[in-house]
């Protein structure tokens, strides 16, 4: 096996590195193989410790070196490059789903490109250009969905036919083939010189590399890094970067307060051949085959490939076995499915001589999406990793953006996607990741199809209700854990199995979700949101009410009993959170945030309230159910049940009153809904919740009562135009772009974060603004529907993208809402978008290729829903204000 | 058990109705040939002699209870040998679907729970499956979880002359162990509760399957035993930790002592002073494995047998006998019988490989026949009720018995100390092992535990092969292991095997689909009944405990 590394890292050629790094490198192996008494000794101290030697520390160090911060050292248990990294296949694709991985990817593949001209080092770069094969019509839908991602981002891309792949690749079989997509400018690199070759450059800017060093513990001092022990003594430091790969889980738990860094490895096998008779160009472009599982690309005449099988073998489970990934079991009957795809493939292979098949393990995260930024518990923790077997494609530009968000405090581009702090404790339970991480493998060739769940690591957190909802037909969707209804099949109907319901088309819970619908604008429905992140935060005097203010863009110095809608804003007047909050008193408030801002949200407050042992934060998330009890008829059941007035005129929209339903007492009921139909929320007590429910299902009856699920609480509110944190809105939207103006109080007679920003842009007015679109001629029954990420074209040109879309079955339409950009013609320089600009465009949604007409709003439909307004005027008319 | 080299060709067809669709099985052969050579009487615990013995059995055979006694029982092979005569078979198969539920019936798997990731048990769980011959079936199996001590407790229990033995051990024995292996507080924390009618402390947590019954009836009685036991181990407070082996000793010696006191003492309920008989005159031999942490004891009494599968270095697998079978073939057994009686009875004590030429395993729970004295036995059988009175069998005092007791319950304890090669444990009744070889049994266990992967991994080095090659055996060595994949349970695996296994050790579908479509009357001619428990062991945490012990 060792000779096999060697020829694997053949075109990694010490000798053409630079003088400083050949030096490097001989004091490397001095110190090292042969086992020199003196070492370089590590500094005492520096501003920033990485560790991890592999594409991502390395890359990291690039980053920062580049960025002017040169106090950096570079810490690598083994060797560098010698991990995962070492047994990469090499492959830079930008076929990626998600856009902020697409972004990374092709940042690396153009970083890569000029790496060896700025370095010196050879990194094996070579554009081969990638196909990715569809052997069925879903699938090339799924291909055609990317395809309109790259080509609106500027990457070059194509759909070709099987013809055509014929023409660009001898050895494919096409018969079986659909189509495919050809994106020529994907590479192929020597993945760990790559990695040589950033650590080059790090090292001539400054960084200090230290190989065979590794860390046993990271100290804090008052929730911030302070430094790490390793063994070879302690380096005092202010920021600590995670960038070791599958043992990051561990290193993680070296810190006193444990930073979670949910990752789990499992086996990835490839195989390497013999050359061909005639040997492969090293040009041929990579071949993707998701249907077969399988990757395939040229290696040195011959072959590498490998694939993502269904029956994953999860690895290190118990923890860290070894220093280095020691050459692991070559397993071929695991790898017979594999193979088999890859001769169906190649028919042409079968005569070609293995050379080897490598075991290399990779590592895997919860949702298939890496893992990087600072740690919610210790400031000044960084962690970059868990790349799911895409680590050289995301590198580059992976590296990029924790550098800048080490520097800068934030990176250049949303990536909350990625972001450490999506998570929490309760992701890193090792059994759930080991699970997990068995579903997510196959995954990473699965059909990506809109709507889909996790089946593994299920039934975690649950509402007090959940056997009653489960019994009464629920099906369920997990968001941070927690289980939410998606709706509720009724009695003697019985959906498609889970894999048959796989579609890009009409689902087969269309009608469920329309009925569902109809009870909530007709009479009422009742919608378990109990998931919904809550906190109180509470003072002795006025600090809870001066810090929020500070921390708020609304004016929350509201009369006891108000309710606020506003933005949590950074310092660019970008949303971290969209939240509702209620004034319990003078001196507490209660905060509702969505479900997955439990971890980020806390962080964010936590790192900005004053240090005030009079002011208190408490995480009451797990104490309350809560019930969004939505429709006409919701104001009678309440009343039935309270004995109070709860008429619009007693109790207008946006008030928060604690009240009595049935026996229980201290309820807090407010009168919103978030989707603009009129209702109630009802945050109960645990113990009552099963109470509450019985009562209001009982007493609903005659209204005509039913349960109803997200789905169609996600149709009301995106066809009232409401935008949702975490899908529309994210750190990079500020409320002016969205039209929540009024949801700004630049005049609250105090300062608060993001308001200059704020007012700069109600100056100058905003690049991009959040417009609702409906789908003219698009077929509900026949044509695909859309999802989010949707290329939006305005007279022909591209403006930007969708970010949620549902069908509305009052407008019986698809509506889909997304960001208008502004190019310039000629230059593609951003320009303001005006009103006049929105209104007065042709629109047409790109749906897999497919464009459909669209109507673009900047504005509810009210007149729709005149007929049934009644106390929602308030919280409707404050969007029509502006 | 059938009378030996003697019986009758009447009888023969009397037993078994062969309904049609058997007929093209044996019709044309010698009947009489099958006969002559199938009744070599070599598996049955109790075996009647002579043939006068054999006639009048055939007279009260009808009675059900004991009619599984007398029923012939043909060697193995005979089977396939009787095919050959079948000139024109007209074949009658199950299909594989009906083969599946007939295996499956009886099919429990439990796993040790996880807890983050880490396996804190030295067991991940067990396989366990029965496959009766005779009706109703007289092999029993037990497992539990020690709740108030450390550690599993497995058994497997086979019957002779009837169920109610092996039943009431079944049901008993654990309960026995874990009280031996209470320390002395907790024992008077229960006495105490008892005493005072508050709730008592769990012993056992039972994994049960469905089927797996315990009799309601005789719980009180069984109970009041057990509480006598206990009370005595703490009137005796040797004040020294529990030894594992001798607690299982003590257990098992208790359990029979007291199997043996019902029976003389009686019960004033009929139905239960008739069980209590049934439990004493019928007989059960016991293996038990009691597994915790890394220390593994087996104890064993008659001929089930415990073996472990260990797998090499090369990844190969080896079978290592954890216990003795007490029967003939075990010399060290007829030593220990003959060192037991007087030299005068040497002759008479092991006849045609049986106690007293009737038993053939050495040491049993209950047969009182073997353990009481002959006034005791006619005392007890003339005061008791009138279905044991008239009973022939329990009224037959063996021949030359001159110096009871010739029979124990006492078990023969091994202790073995797991190590992580050591990848599990098969416990099963003879009906397993006359059929299949040990390292049979470890080859097939292990490569279906580990999905065929470690058991030869193709390793390319440095010859040269080609993809189409690689493909051709890989998916040769996939062909060959989908009938792994059939069963999710071990145990149902290896009766698969044990079953339908041809001369080359790899199912046979159609031979497998006849013995399974055997009639009631006529399946224990062919096979016995079957039980096995396959225990899988977690050779991380065992590799953990030896690492701690270093």
């Amino acid at each position: 096996a060792a000779s096999m590394f060697f020829q694997l890292l053949s075109d990694v050629r010490w000798r053409t590195a630079t003088a400083k790094w050949r030096r490097m490198t001989c004091s490397r192996r001095s110190t090292s193989s042969m086992a020199e008494p003196h070492p370089l000794p590590l500094p005492a101290q520096a501003q920033v410790v990485i560790c991890g030697g592999g594409i991502m520390g390395t890359s990291v160090a690039y980053h920062l070196s580049k960025m002017g911060w040169k106090d950096v050292v570079l810490l690598e248990q083994g060797r560098l490059a010698a991990g995962t990294t070492r047994f990469c296949a090499g492959i830079v694709s930008t076929a990626r789903h998600v856009s902020i991985e697409l972004k990374m990817a092709d940042y690396s593949n153009k970083l890569y490109q000029q790496l060896e001209q700025e370095t010196g080092v050879k990194t094996g770069y070579v554009k081969t250009g990638s196909i990715s094969l569809a052997q069925t019509q879903d699938r090339l839908i799924s291909l055609k969905r990317i395809a309109s991602s790259l080509n609106v981002m500027g990457i070059p891309c194509e759909i070709i036919t099987p013809k055509q792949v014929a023409q660009l690749h001898p050895l494919i079989n096409i018969h079986d083939l659909v189509g495919a997509m050809y994106v020529p400018e994907d590479a192929l690199v020597s993945s760990a010189s790559v990695s040589l070759a950033l650590a080059t450059t790090a090292s001539r800017n400054g960084v200090q590399i230290h190989e065979r060093t590794s860390v046993s513990h990271v100290s804090v001092q008052k929730g911030r890094v302070a430094g790490v022990e390793t063994d070879r003594g302690q380096i005092q430091c202010q920021y600590f970067v995670n960038c070791a790969g599958q043992w990051a889980y561990e290193l993680g738990h070296t810190v006193e307060e444990p930073v979670n860094i949910p990752l789990h490895a499992c086996e990835h096998f490839y195989l390497l051949t013999h050359p061909l008779k005639e040997p492969l160009a090293s040009t041929l472009p990579t071949i993707v085959d998701p249907d077969g599982r399988i990757y395939v690309r040229n290696w040195q005449g011959g072959i590498l490939s490998g694939g993502f099988e269904k029956n994953p073998k999860p690895l290190f489970t118990e923890g860290r076995n070894q220093l280095e990934i020691q050459s692991l079991q070559e397993d071929w009957d695991h790898f017979e499915p594999l193979l088999s795809a890859l001769l169906r493939r190649m028919p042409d292979l079968e005569a070609l001589q293995i050379m080897q098949l490598v075991n290399c393990p990779e590592s895997f995260t919860p949702d298939m999406r890496c893992i990087m930024g600072e740690s919610p518990t210790v400031r000044g923790y960084f962690v970059l990793a868990g790349m799911n077997s895409a680590g050289i494609s995301y590198g580059g530009g992976a590296g990029r953006y924790l550098a800048e968000w080490m520097v800068n405090g934030y990176p250049s581009e949303n990536v909350w996607p990625l972001d450490l702090k999506r998570f929490g404790t309760l992701q890193s339970s090792r059994t759930f990741l080991r699970h997990r991480v068995m579903e997510v493998m196959p995954l990473m060739c699965d059909l990506k199809v809109p709507r889909w769940d996790f089946q593994t690591g299920r039934q975690l957190r649950t509402s007090p209700l959940y056997d009653r909802l489960d019994a009464q037909g629920a099906r369920w969707m997990e968001k941070h854990g927690f289980e939410r209804v998606k709706y509720f099949v009724p009695p003697g109907k019985d959906l498609l199995d889970l894999d048959q319901s796989k579609t890009f088309y009409k689902p087969d819970w269309f009608d469920i979700v329309g009925s569902e619908v109809k009870c909530c604008k007709e009479a009422v429905c009742v919608i378990d949101m109990s998931s919904f992140t809550k906190f109180e935060i509470s003072s002795t005097g006025n600090q809870a009410l001066e810090s929020l203010q500070y921390l708020f863009s609304n004016d929350l110095d509201v009369p006891v009993g108000h309710v606020v809608h506003t933005g949590m804003l950074n310092e660019k007047g970008g949303y971290e959170n969209d939240c509702s909050i209620a004034r319990l008193s003078k001196r507490s408030f209660f905060m509702i945030s969505p479900t997955d801002q439990q971890v980020h949200c806390w962080a964010w407050l936590k790192n900005r309230l004053p240090d005030d042992s009079n002011l208190t934060m408490e995480d009451v998330t797990w104490k309350y159910t809560a019930l969004n009890l939505i429709g006409p008829r919701a104001v009678d059941v309440l009343s039935e049940l309270s004995y109070a007035p709860v008429t619009p005129e007693h109790f207008p929209s946006l008030f928060c009153k604690e009240m009595s339903v049935g026996y229980a007492n201290g309820i807090r009921v407010m009168s919103i809904t978030h989707t603009g139909e009129p209702g109630f929320m009802l945050y109960i007590p645990i113990e009552y919740a099963l109470h509450v429910y019985n009562e209001v299902m009982n007493m609903g009856q005659k209204y005509g009562i039913r349960n109803a699920g997200y789905y169609a609480l996600r149709s009301l509110r995106i066809e009232k135009f409401f935008a949702f944190w975490g899908q529309d809105l994210d750190a990079f939207t500020t409320p002016m772009e969205c039209g929540r103006e009024f949801q700004v109080k630049l005049e609250k007679g105090m300062q608060f974060v993001g308001q200059e920003a704020l007012l700069e842009q109600k100056q100058n007015g905003v690049y991009k603004r959040f417009t609702m679109f409906i789908l003219e001629d698009h077929d509900t029954d026949m044509d695909l529907w859309p999802w989010w990420g949707e290329p939006i074209f305005r007279n022909g040109r591209y403006v930007g993208k969708t970010t949620s879309s549902a069908y509305s079955y009052t407008l019986e339409r698809h509506v889909c809402l997304g960001f208008v950009q502004h190019f310039d013609e000629k230059t593609g320089e951003e320009l303001v978008v005006t009103t006049d600009f929105i209104n007065q465009g042709e629109y047409e949604i790109d749906i897999a290729g497919q464009r459909f007409q669209a109507k673009a709003k900047l504005y509810p439909f009210s007149s729709l829903f005149t007929h049934r307004r009644r106390k929602d005027e308030v919280e409707l008319s404050d969007y029509q204000r502006e | 058990a059938i009378p030996v080299r003697s019986s009758r060709l009447p009888s023969l067809s009397d037993a078994m109705p062969a309904p049609a669709h058997l007929f093209p099985l044996i019709r044309n052969c010698e009947i009489s040939r099958i006969c002559s050579t199938a009744c070599y009487c070599h598996h049955k615990h109790l075996c009647c002699l002579s043939s006068h013995f054999a006639h009048s059995h055939f007279r009260y055979a009808p009675q059900k209870k004991f009619a599984a006694l007398y029923r012939p029982k043909e060697n193995f092979n005979y089977f396939i040998h009787a095919r050959d005569y079948a000139s024109t078979p007209q074949r009658f198969y199950l299909t594989p679907p009906q083969v599946n539920s007939i295996l499956k019936a009886n099919e429990y798997s439990f796993k040790v729970p996880e807890f983050d990731g880490k396996n804190v048990s030295s067991v991940l769980g067990f396989d366990s499956n029965q496959l009766p011959a005779n009706a109703p079936i007289e092999d029993r199996r037990s497992a539990a979880t020690c709740l108030q001590t450390r550690g599993m407790l497995l058994g497997v229990f086979d019957g002779h002359a009837g169920c109610a033995c092996a039943q009431a051990v079944s049901e008993r024995l654990f309960y026995y162990i874990a009280v031996s292996l209470l320390p002395h507080e907790t024992l008077l924390e229960i006495e105490n509760a008892v005493e005072s009618g508050r709730a008592l402390l769990p012993i056992l947590q039972w994994h049960k399957h469905p089927n797996d019954y315990f009799s309601k009836e005789a719980s009180k009685l069984y109970f009041n035993s057990l509480r006598t036991y206990w009370q005595e181990l703490i009137d005796l407070n040797s004040g020294e930790t529990t030894d594992v082996k001798e607690a299982l000793i003590n257990a098992f010696k208790r359990l029979d002592n007291d199997i043996s006191l019902e029976a003389q003492v009686g019960d004033p309920n009929s139905f239960l002073n008739y069980l209590v008989l049934r439990v004493a005159f019928s007989g059960a031999t016991a293996c038990v494995a009691h597994v915790d942490g890394v220390d593994l004891h087996i104890a064993n009494t008659g001929d089930s047998r415990a073996m472990l599968g260990v797998q090499e270095e090369d990844g190969s697998w080896s079978a290592v006998n954890l216990s003795y079978d007490h029967n003939a073939q075990n010399e060290h057994e007829v030593e220990r019988v003959k060192m037991e009686h007087p030299k005068s009875e040497e002759k008479s004590l092991v006849k045609q490989d049986r106690l007293l030429g009737l038993l053939m395993p050495f040491r049993a729970f209950g047969d009182v026949k073997f353990k009481w004295s002959i006034e005791l036995q006619k005392r007890v059988v003339e005061s008791g009720p009138d279905q044991l009175n008239d009973n022939e069998y329990t009224k037959f005092i063996p021949p030359n018995y001159h110096t009871p007791p010739y029979l124990t319950a006492e078990p023969e304890v091994i202790h073995h100390k797991l190590r992580p090669q050591d990848k599990f444990l098969v416990l099963a009744t003879d009906g397993l092992w006359e059929t299949m070889h040990r390292q049979d049994v470890a080859r097939i266990v292990g490569e279906y535990l580990t999905g065929v992967h470690h058991q030869q991994p193709i390793a390319v080095g440095g010859y040269k092969v080609t993809l189409g090659q690689m493909h051709g055996l890989l998916t040769e060595r996939r062909a060959r292991i989908s009938s792994v994949f059939e069963d999710q349970n071990a145990a149902t695996h290896l009766i698969r095997h044990a079953v339908g296994n041809n001369e080359f050790g790899t199912v046979d579908h159609e031979r497998l689909s006849k013995m399974l479509s055997l009639p009631e009357e006529l399946a224990r001619m062919y096979r016995d009944d079957i039980t096995i428990i396959v225990v899988q062991f977690n050779s991380r945490v065992i590799g953990a405990y030896q690492n701690e012990e270093l």
